[in-house]
């Protein structure tokens, strides 16, 4: 199975400041590491290789230092990790990060799946994969909670919020996996100090140039632009707090509660 | 911008039901289109459900695009995309919208990628602007901040949050036209083989929601919250640890990456209130907080907050909520 995993670096969340009176993001104060839901994208990768064989290969778009996320990636399971690098390539929306990936599976060669993650904590969108799968004219099943079968075709489930469908594809097919699809396992230490000396591919924007448009690239292909960005105010409501008071507190509580829901409620089997 | 005028509003439609965030987009387009003096239309993709495509004009269309096929009674995704991209270069909408829902981000992804225009995700606020372009406004970041996002190519498209945006009250004497289109078939390469239900709650529609986070110290104190949910007609929510921790299914969480919810009330126990659990449920009509810390932020969204350990407020309630239901 040749597989393709598209990761991105993103800064770690918990770590990231926002400063509600500058109304800025401050990403710096954050250190960088692989978007958490590429993990099961990747963990989903290594299984199925485990079982059928193959190869994995993580690609990712960003600055230079994105080359520490495929690092990780190597560490976690890939054996070829290709980083597409270019000032060109800044500034990119989903179209044209979706685009840009194409672009660069389209010169790697012959693949059979693609697994992306669910969506990314910065960009948050969940396009990136189904747009990926449009360019480049493959299905997808997108929120893929489990993988039953793969090999001449794929039998995935998808959480379609109150359902749960299972789905068919031929291959090649592109899926997005959510956190239920499996337990990202860490990487060894001998792991890790073998892909510190493994070697991640960086290919710039004319490396591309023979298979896409750099007119679709980055900011200048990019329909979307961000305006402003505001760190929301909380408005509050003025409610009433007590302290100390719990009898009190419980029996103006109650007496709201019985008084909106009226005689709605299931008194019955009480 | 090159022709393209009017709104479009994709209906999801699932085993014949429309998705009531088709509704809500209604009456948030019902009121753009309204400013931008534009008619607002519907696109109804099904099997035998015409009259579905009537219940979108009472509900604000001016115009409903409505498709009759079978392959439409299943979430049959390439042709979908095939059909909307065919309808949207032949109407020209300059806004196109659908709901966040995963099957509408999932459809409305391949559909701009394959229009080659811009799609902003999960929006929580459109607004037009004096230019007449539309601002779309979502979370990002986590949910830590807000965008405000514009597009440059037409349609300018968005998939938009589910219980945010208000629909109209429906009005059977609103008139509108039914266009019926020939659906065009490509051979499917995906195939749904089975479907189930995914489980028992449905935390996102329930009118009473009662929720726990890490105050509770084991997953079977969730019982003690249970029966509160149970004595107001309601369910269990939870914030996302316990989620993450196993103690309960993936369906109770509320939040960012949970559900949205909008109950009549909404009692959060031993929840931080954190911006990602704020963000599906600040619409509740009644908020109640139980928390133990007086600073803790979901005070400050509270209708009613109680400073004390839910162990000991929970069951009080519970009594103090029988006594006067036995008494009336
Ligand atoms: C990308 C992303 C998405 C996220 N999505 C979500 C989401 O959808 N939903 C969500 O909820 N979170 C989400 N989070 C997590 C969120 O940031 C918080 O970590 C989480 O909401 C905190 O949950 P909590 O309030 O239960 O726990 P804590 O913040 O640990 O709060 C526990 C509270 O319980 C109180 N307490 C302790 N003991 C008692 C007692 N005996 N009686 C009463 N009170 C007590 C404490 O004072 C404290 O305020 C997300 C985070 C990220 C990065
Ligand atoms: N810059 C990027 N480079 C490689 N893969 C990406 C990039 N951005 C997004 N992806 C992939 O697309 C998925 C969805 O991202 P998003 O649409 O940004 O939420 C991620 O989980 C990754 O698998």
């Amino acid at each position: 199975m040749r597989t393709i995993v598209p990761i991105k670096q993103v800064p770690d969340m918990s770590q990231v400041k926002f400063k509600a009176d500058k109304r800025i993001v401050d990403r710096s104060s954050a250190n960088a590491e692989i978007n958490p839901f590429d993990l099961y994208a990747l963990e989903a990768a290594v299984q199925i290789k485990e079982k059928l064989g193959g190869t994995i290969t993580a690609i990712s778009m960003g600055p230079g230092r994105a080359e520490t996320a495929l690092r990780d990636a190597l560490a976690r399971g890939a054996d070829r990790a290709v980083l597409l690098e270019d000032r060109t390539l800044a500034g990119a929306d989903t179209l044209a990060t979706s685009y840009t990936l194409a672009s660069a599976i389209k010169k790697l060669g012959e693949f059979d799946l693609i697994i992306c993650g669910e969506k990314t904590v910065d960009g948050d969108t969940g396009q990136v994969g189904p747009e990926l799968a449009e360019h480049l004219g493959i299905p997808h099943v997108a929120y893929v909670s489990r993988l039953a079968e793969v090999g001449e075709r794929l039998v995935a489930v998808c959480d379609m919020e109150a359902e749960l469908y299972t789905v068919e594809s031929g291959l090649p097919v592109l899926i997005t996996v959510t956190k239920d699809a499996n337990t990202p396992r860490l990487p060894t230490f001998r792991d890790k100090v073998n892909a510190r000396k493994a070697r991640v591919e960086i290919w710039s924007a004319e490396e591309l140039s023979t298979v896409a448009d750099p007119d679709r690239f980055g900011v200048r292909g990019s329909p979307t632009r961000v305006h402003k960005v505001m760190i929301p105010i909380e408005e509050g409501r003025k409610g009433k707090v007590f302290r100390n008071t719990v009898d009190k507190a419980t029996d103006e509580i109650a007496d709201a509660i019985v008084n909106l829901l009226g005689g709605k409620s299931n008194i019955g089997d009480e | 911008m090159n022709g393209y005028t009017g709104l479009m509003v994709f209906a999801e439609q699932r085993e014949g039901s429309i998705h009531p965030v088709s509704y809500e987009l209604l009456g948030k387009g019902r009121e753009l289109a309204d400013s931008l003096g534009v008619p607002l239309s519907g696109v109804l993709l099904g099997s035998q459900i015409k009259e579905e495509a009537g219940e979108l004009i009472y509900y604000g269309a001016d115009k409903v695009f409505w498709y009759d096929h079978p392959v439409f009674n299943d979430f049959n995704l390439l042709n979908y995309k095939l059909n909307l991209v065919k309808l949207v270069k032949e109407v020209k909408p300059e806004i196109f919208l659908l709901g966040a829902t995963h099957w509408g981000r999932s459809l409305g992804s391949r559909v701009a990628a394959a229009l080659g225009t811009g799609l902003t995700a999960d929006c929580t606020s459109l607004a037009i602007d004096k230019d007449g372009s539309l601002v779309q406004i979502r979370p990002a970041f986590s949910g830590n901040v807000l965008a405000h996002i514009k597009t440059r190519t037409r349609p300018q498209m968005a998939t938009v949050r589910y219980k945010i945006m208000q629909s109209l009250r429906r009005d059977v004497g609103r008139k509108g036209e039914i266009i019926r289109k020939e659906a065009e078939l490509t051979p499917s390469l995906l195939t749904i083989v089975h479907k189930e239900k995914s489980g028992e709650v449905n935390v996102a529609e329930a009118d009473v929601i009662v929720s726990g986070g890490m105050g509770l110290k084991k997953a079977e104190d969730f019982c003690l919250l249970a029966d509160l949910a149970k004595l107001l007609g309601g369910v269990v929510g939870s914030s996302r640890p316990p989620v993450d921790s196993g103690w309960i299914a993936r369906e109770h969480q509320v939040g960012f990456s949970g559900n949205t919810v909008k109950p009549r009330i909404y009692i959060a126990c031993g929840i931080s209130g954190s911006p990602q659990h704020l963000a599906g449920m600040r619409e509740s009509e009644v908020i109640i907080a139980i928390n133990s810390d007086p600073s803790a932020p979901i005070f400050r969204v509270a209708d009613y907050g109680i400073v004390g350990d839910l162990y000991h407020v929970v069951p009080k309630l519970i009594d103090r909520i029988k006594i006067r239901r036995s008494g009336s």
